[in-house]
């Protein structure tokens, strides 16, 4: 076997795609619109999110472009609210936020438990038609005028004094919220009730841990942000008064109410991400994660203090002095959770058989780049330098960090690294590790000088700035080429792949989990008997067991 | 709530070969009738919670300014008709007792019974609306609806508004405080909107679970829709209890 590379395909001359599977099981539209299948359903928010992602990156291109001379030159100034407005929502709400769940988690949670769907495949058809309504009236705003509140719709600005489409983004917001409610619900009803025989919570994949803390999220936060928008609406349209001061009411109610849920949804958006990159680490270490239950509860203790850190975000709007010194030390405990996990992964590296294919390659960018935008957040954390940095490029620097170096090269990890199972072929892996090695490069470019940027003081949100910025700003526009650039790779080669990648087999990473041990692509009931889980997760033993077992069977049907 | 142990070996190796014993209603990805009750039951408890989530905003919002303006909220709260407000709760209450009826009539299969606690469920709910609707028309006519040419008059003379006066005799509130009555109505008005929402919601699936018991589609067995259904009107019940306290009784300690 060939020490570089884990990849183990079948023979390609004689290997097919199995005739059944989840995708040639029904033809036509309908049966993928009506479809109850979490694994279609996963496919119908790839190419949607695919869709939303493109158009919030082509609005950070405007933004970026904008941003290369220190004039407004290119739009007017409040054009340029519209786009930086519409980039952030259009990314969180309809991209970050259903990322990794709504597509690898919908399709690989029920295969890693060893069921056959989600348990209420109804209500997860119904989340993805949630989406698509808020994603398209979020569009149709946009078509219609935008909005310029920015993605945090801060009272009383949202409420008083613009006159851009608020309603409608909010409404948009609202819908998606509840898209992203049924869909954590889902995660979580399922994780309890349809595990296979034998496969305890112990012996879960760590991605379906990851995924159950961010499902907890999901369903107790989102609720808050959106009761804070119907109070945004009714504000609007009637003036009921509760975030209006000259009638008693406080604007900073809002941002708690909003803070209460948009904190723990950047962790609703990190916490798959960091699913993704156990299952990655392990496989192309071939070792088990190392501190497997460490690793596990890191993410419930994530969610958990997810929820207690979020008047961070306030530390400039008045609250009080204690609330600030407690939200600061709350804001650090969160940091050891998520310190545990990358020391974690650094283990399981530690004298592991590691190869470096494309997911691989996107996990390592995730490891170094999460740990520094994890680290700059300790800064912001901190209420003396955060009075100094909020507000300016080092929040854009390190909320990208972690969301675009973090989540992003997560899910492209994820996708990589599912590829195979979902449509059954590889994708060519030159070119994408080439890709990948663009992205990272485009990233720390991009968003490196933003950093030195924000330390200089340069705020954000604003559509010129004094021309000594111009050279960082260059800079990050230059990188942010090279970034589109590795971001349109995959989705040419991808495609390119769903014709003419090599078969892949059943399990072309030679990974453990259950997912790995059926066809590619699965069949549309998953499995053709109920699997028993009778080992550990991450078991590569097993796994060579398995293998030595079934070349044993083999070989006399050979002879 | 127990969390059910993955399901047990027997009913997997069974769940192929034994598929002719299994009733219609058995969605194909669960093993066993008592999953997929286990399962429906377990989701609405989680749906129900976000929906503490969704109305702890608004609660968190009363609490807040309630305590700013505590004198704000009392006088609002005399504007309120304790009365109403009671026989409201005692209308509520009686329908989660004839709810709780029809989920024991589905499973002990009487369709004639839970079509019975069904429709009183029904006319229960919507005698709440209707007693609500009187409530809201009185503050419709004394201008207390917010954003729509609220009057401070009752809090600013209380003796132009005889009514309430003889009852409470409050003080005139100082213009400052008096405005902010508007908030308290702001609050009932969200609150108990947001309330008589979901029981519109209720009403409307009552509507549609009487047409189908009617032809005996909860009383064969398959009785999770009527004790979903049975959660969520409970606990739509309980938040009224809460509202009730909260809103009508706030100087009545």
């Amino acid at each position: 076997m060939n020490p570089n590379t884990i990849v183990s395909l079948p023979d390609q001359s004689t290997a097919r795609i199995p005739k059944d599977n989840y995708i040639t099981r029904e033809n036509g539209i309908l049966s993928w619109l009506l479809t109850g299948d979490h694994k279609r359903i996963a496919i119908l928010y790839l190419i949607s999110l695919s869709f939303f992602f493109f158009i919030g990156g082509a609005l950070a291109g405007l933004i970026r472009l904008e941003l290369l001379t220190p004039q407004a030159d290119l739009m007017a100034t409040d054009t340029y609210n519209k786009v930086f407005t519409m980039h952030g929502v259009i990314m969180i709400f309809f991209f970050l936020v259903p990322s990794v769940p709504a597509t690898l988690g919908n399709f690989f949670i029920p295969m890693m438990i060893g069921a056959k769907d989600l348990a209420l495949p109804k209500i997860n058809l119904l989340s993805w038609y949630l989406y698509m309504a808020g994603g398209l009236l979020a569009i149709y705003t946009m078509a219609t005028g935008g909005v310029d509140t920015g993605w945090t719709f801060t009272t009383p600005l949202s409420t008083h004094y613009v006159n851009t489409n608020v309603l409608t983004t909010g409404l948009a917001a609202f819908i998606a919220g509840f898209s992203s409610i049924f869909t954590g619900l889902n995660f979580i009803v399922t994780i309890h009730k349809m595990r296979a025989p034998g496969m305890t919570w112990f012996r879960l994949p760590l991605f379906v841990w990851a995924h159950y803390a961010a499902s907890i999220l999901m369903v107790l936060a989102t609720p808050v942000v959106a009761i804070a928008i119907v109070l945004i609406a009714l504000e609007r349209t009637i003036g009921i008064g509760i975030f209006d001061p000259t009638k008693g009411g406080d604007p900073l109610l809002f941002q708690h109410l909003f803070w209460f849920y948009s904190h723990p949804a950047v962790y609703i958006m990190i916490l798959p991400g960091m699913g993704v990159i156990s299952e990655v680490i392990s496989t192309f270490s071939r070792k088990r994660v190392f501190g497997y239950t460490a690793v596990a509860f890191s993410s419930v203790a994530i969610a958990v203090f997810g929820f207690f850190v979020w008047a961070h975000h306030m530390f400039i709007m008045g609250i009080s002095n204690y609330a600030v010194l407690i939200f600061s030390l709350l804001t650090m405990l969160v940091a050891v959770p998520s310190a545990i996990k990358i020391f974690n992964w650094t283990f399981t590296l530690y004298k592991g058989s590691i190869t470096f294919e494309t997911p691989m390659l996107y996990a390592f960018g995730f490891l170094g780049l999460f740990t520094i935008g994890g680290m700059t957040g300790v800064f912001l954390g901190t209420s003396g330098t955060d009075i100094h940095l909020t507000e300016t490029y080092f929040i854009v620097a390190h909320f990208h960090f972690v969301m675009v170096g973090g989540m992003l090269m997560a899910f492209l990890s994820g996708i990589h690294f599912w590829w195979p199972k979902m449509t059954g072929r590889m994708y060519p892996e030159k070119i994408s590790q080439m890709a990948a090695v663009i992205t990272f490069v485009g990233f720390n470019l991009t968003f490196f000088p933003q950093f030195i940027l924000g330390t200089l003081g340069m705020p954000r949100r604003y559509a010129s700035y004094p021309p000594e910025f111009q050279v960082l700003n260059v800079f990050s526009t230059a990188g942010a080429t090279i970034l589109g650039v590795g971001y349109m790779l995959p989705v040419l080669y991808l495609l390119w792949s769903l014709k003419y990648g090599e078969i892949a087999g059943n399990n072309p990473w030679q990974a453990t989990g259950l997912e790995w041990q059926t066809q590619s692509p699965p069949l549309t009931e998953n499995f053709t008997t109920m699997p028993v889980m009778d080992h550990e997760a991450y078991d590569y033993e097993w796994l060579e067991k398995q293998n030595q077992a079934q070349q044993q069977e083999e070989v006399p049907h050979a002879g | 709530m127990p969390d059910s142990h993955a399901i047990d070996q027997s009913a997997a190796a069974g769940a192929h070969s034994a598929h002719e014993e299994h009733p219609a209603y058995l969605r194909h990805h669960f093993n066993s009738t008592e999953q997929q009750a286990d399962t429906a039951n377990f989701a609405m408890w989680l749906f129900l919670l976000t929906e503490v989530m969704f109305f702890g905003g608004l609660f968190t919002a009363y609490l807040i300014y309630r305590n700013w303006f505590y004198q704000a909220f009392v006088a609002g709260s005399h504007q309120l008709n304790v009365i109403w407000g009671t026989t409201n709760t005692f209308v509520l209450i009686l329908s989660s007792f004839t709810m709780a009826m029809g989920v024991w009539c589905a499973e002990t299969g009487r369709r004639r019974g839970l079509v019975l606690c069904l429709s009183l469920t029904f006319i229960l709910g919507l005698g709440f609306l209707g007693i609500k609707t009187i409530e809201y028309s009185e503050k419709i006519e004394k201008h207390h609806v917010p954003g729509f040419h609220y009057s401070l008059q009752s809090f600013v003379d209380p003796a132009s508004d005889p009514e309430v006066y003889k009852e409470y005799h409050d003080k005139a509130l100082p213009l400052d405080m008096a405005r902010h009555t508007e908030l308290y109505f702001s609050l009932y008005f969200l609150m108990t909107g947001m309330h008589a929402l979901h029981m519109i919601i209720g009403i409307g699936i009552l509507g549609f679970m009487i047409y189908r018991a009617r032809a005996g589609a909860y009383t064969s067995g398959h009785v999770t829709f009527v004790e979903n259904f049975g959660l969520y009107w409970h606990f739509v019940d309980i938040v009224w209890i809460y509202l009730f306290a909260l809103l009508y009784l706030i100087s009545r300690h």
